[in-house]
């Protein structure tokens, strides 16, 4: 445990020192939410709440998914500089490297958190929920995306190169957060779009966080929701670990 | 069983009959080798030859597929997790986090070897003065030059002050300055008692540095020995004719055939040679040479150097310097 958080102490040095890092998960983020908030806004009609209110909890469920693309290419740069060798050659707990890393995502994760809601509540969101609730949608975000860095552990230590991490992430995570309930309502899409977004982990984790920041429907997706995080963590997270064996024992 | 009784003081490491294979590559093919407590061992060899598949398994990196290894009486398979607090390793590639300082990388060590905060950063202080690094160490290690971050990497290995250290490639891709300061780090080391395996493809630096050399090719060692022991081997003297006309290489290598054991080989206007006798060479061979009516532009005898030992025990010359890394990792 002691390793695991020597290693992600680490990660979070780095952090401040790598700007384009930062400006990923500052900015960019800020950007999207004026984008949708005042760009595509207007057009979308979301019955029962202010497009902001239905935005905010979408764009952070989308942005907490991308938040493990830091895991991935830090991975990969880590095993192509022979730092995992030397990780390995070390007297330290084996999966340290990788716990140590999504750590570190779980902090990066809840800055992002903390500056996308800060904004959406300048341009006019507002929980419609109790203290408990918001809570628990940030503690349901917290575990999601601690899912998802697993997955980005298992790219990048997939793929030969950051760039291809980068990519592969990108192509394979981009699409399923828009054919999802995170910017607009399902019932606009077509028939095939709308069967595959009402079944994507998405449209439920972003359900499950309206239902407990807006007090919206929610079914079974707050359940449903823990659960989807609890299965790709329960996939990736051995996949990732069994990769990591392979990769640094050629 | 791992022969703890016969390894003794006096056998750091033991290789026996070591195996590995990258699918259809096979790396090491029956590898046997024994380096003494306090010495220095190079394996000498191109590209390719194992050398650094030999350093992953002796660093517990890799498991053999066949054989065994014992460094410091651990067994590198079974008694992995004891053998990795006593090895310092650092690689052709400079092992170091590029974010972080050059104190924030060698704490991070320390601290990974168990050290409470406050030791670890006494000793990365120690370190970085040691490798002179201390006026460098505030500042994240991607500012550092390639020498710097040699030395940088050789540090980490030392944090725990390991009686044995692994050297893959230590100088490889640096100019000469900096190589020339860290086979002093390195001297240094030896000095004060650290058994070091070291892996090069530079026959000066196992020349320098190494008490034995191991050499490798196709993961297997073919010779082993002191340097003289090996250049012994190549036997006698080596003569160099150089000539006027590259045309008439074959009249001369015909021409001084019988002053030695072996068919002279020519390259260009080169003819090399090895040759039985030292005294009275020289002079036989200018006059077989003008005999012939061969130009000659110039004539030397020498010692074999390593270069000689490799090419003749592999029958190929030993790899460009100029290729930076080691194409076996990629299999």
């Amino acid at each position: 445990m002691s390793d695991t958080l020597i290693i992600a102490e680490r990660n979070l040095i780095r952090l401040p020192r790598a700007p384009e890092l930062l400006l990923a998960f500052t900015v960019q983020p800020i950007m999207f939410v004026l984008l949708f908030r005042y760009v595509f806004g207007g057009a979308i009609r979301t019955p029962g709440y202010s497009y902001v209110d239905y935005l905010v909890p979408g764009i952070i469920v989308q942005n907490i998914a991308f938040g493990g693309f830091v895991t991935a290419i830090g991975l990969n740069e880590d095993m192509h500089k022979g730092l995992i060798d030397r990780f390995r050659s070390l007297p330290m707990a084996r999966p340290a490297v990788l716990a140590g890393r999504t750590l570190a995502d779980v902090v990066t994760n809840a800055l992002s958190i903390a500056i996308l809601v800060l904004t959406g509540v300048i341009i006019g969101f507002s929980f419609h929920a109790s203290a408990l609730h918001a809570l628990a949608g940030l503690a349901l975000l917290l575990v999601f995306g601690y899912a998802f860095s697993w997955f980005f552990a298992f790219i990048g230590l997939l793929v030969s190169s950051p760039e291809s991490a980068n990519s592969v992430g990108f192509i394979a995570v981009f699409p399923l957060t828009f054919i999802s309930s995170a910017f607009v309502p399902v019932r606009s899409m077509p028939s095939v779009l709308r069967a595959f977004a009402n079944v994507n982990p998405f449209t439920i984790v972003v359900d499950a966080m309206r239902h407990l920041w807006l007090g919206a429907a929610a079914h079974n997706s707050v359940w449903g929701a823990v659960v989807w995080a609890f299965v790709i963590m329960g996939v990736f997270a051995p996949l990732a670990v069994a990769r990591y064996r392979r990769a640094a024992g050629r | 069983m791992p022969p703890l009784e016969r390894m003794g003081h006096e056998t750091a490491i033991r290789v026996s009959g070591v195996f590995k294979s990258y699918g259809s590559v096979q790396a090491l093919a029956g590898v046997d080798l024994e380096v003494a407590a306090g010495s220095v061992l190079a394996l000498l060899g191109p590209n390719g030859a194992g050398k650094t598949t030999l350093v992953r398994v002796l660093t517990t990196l890799l498991k053999p597929d066949a054989g065994s290894a014992w460094v410091l009486g651990c067994d590198v398979v079974g008694d992995a997790a004891q053998l990795r607090e006593r090895i310092g390793l650092a690689g052709q590639y400079a092992a170091i986090d590029e974010n972080l300082t050059g104190l924030e990388n060698l704490t991070m060590v320390g601290r990974l070897y168990g050290a409470s905060r406050r030791r670890a950063k006494a000793r990365a202080r120690e370190l970085l003065e040691r490798f002179d690094l201390l006026e460098a160490a505030g500042r994240p290690a991607k500012t550092y030059s390639g020498g710097m971050r040699r030395r940088l990497d050789l540090a980490a290995a030392l944090v725990a002050k390991p009686p044995v250290l692994f050297l893959d490639e230590p100088t490889t891709g640096l100019d000469p300055r900096s190589r020339l300061s860290l086979w002093e780090v390195i001297e240094r080391l030896v000095a004060e008692g650290t058994t070091v395996l070291l892996t090069t493809q530079y026959l000066d630096e196992a020349d320098r540095l190494a008490n034995t050399i191991a050499v490798i090719d196709h993961g297997r060692v073919i010779a082993e020995g002191t340097a003289d022991e090996l250049k012994d081997r190549v036997g006698g003297q080596r003569l160099e004719v150089s000539l006027d006309d590259p045309a008439q290489a074959q009249i001369a290598a015909a021409a001084l055939a019988p002053m030695s054991d072996e068919t002279p080989a020519w390259e260009g206007t080169a003819v090399r040679l090895s040759v039985r006798e030292r005294s009275g060479a020289i002079v036989e061979a200018v006059h077989r040479l003008s005999e012939a009516g061969v130009g000659v532009d110039d004539l030397v005898l020498r010692r074999p150097t390593l270069d000689d030992v490799f090419l003749a025990l592999t029958g190929h010359v030993a790899e460009d310097a100029g290729e930076p890394v080691e194409r076996e990792r990629a299999a």
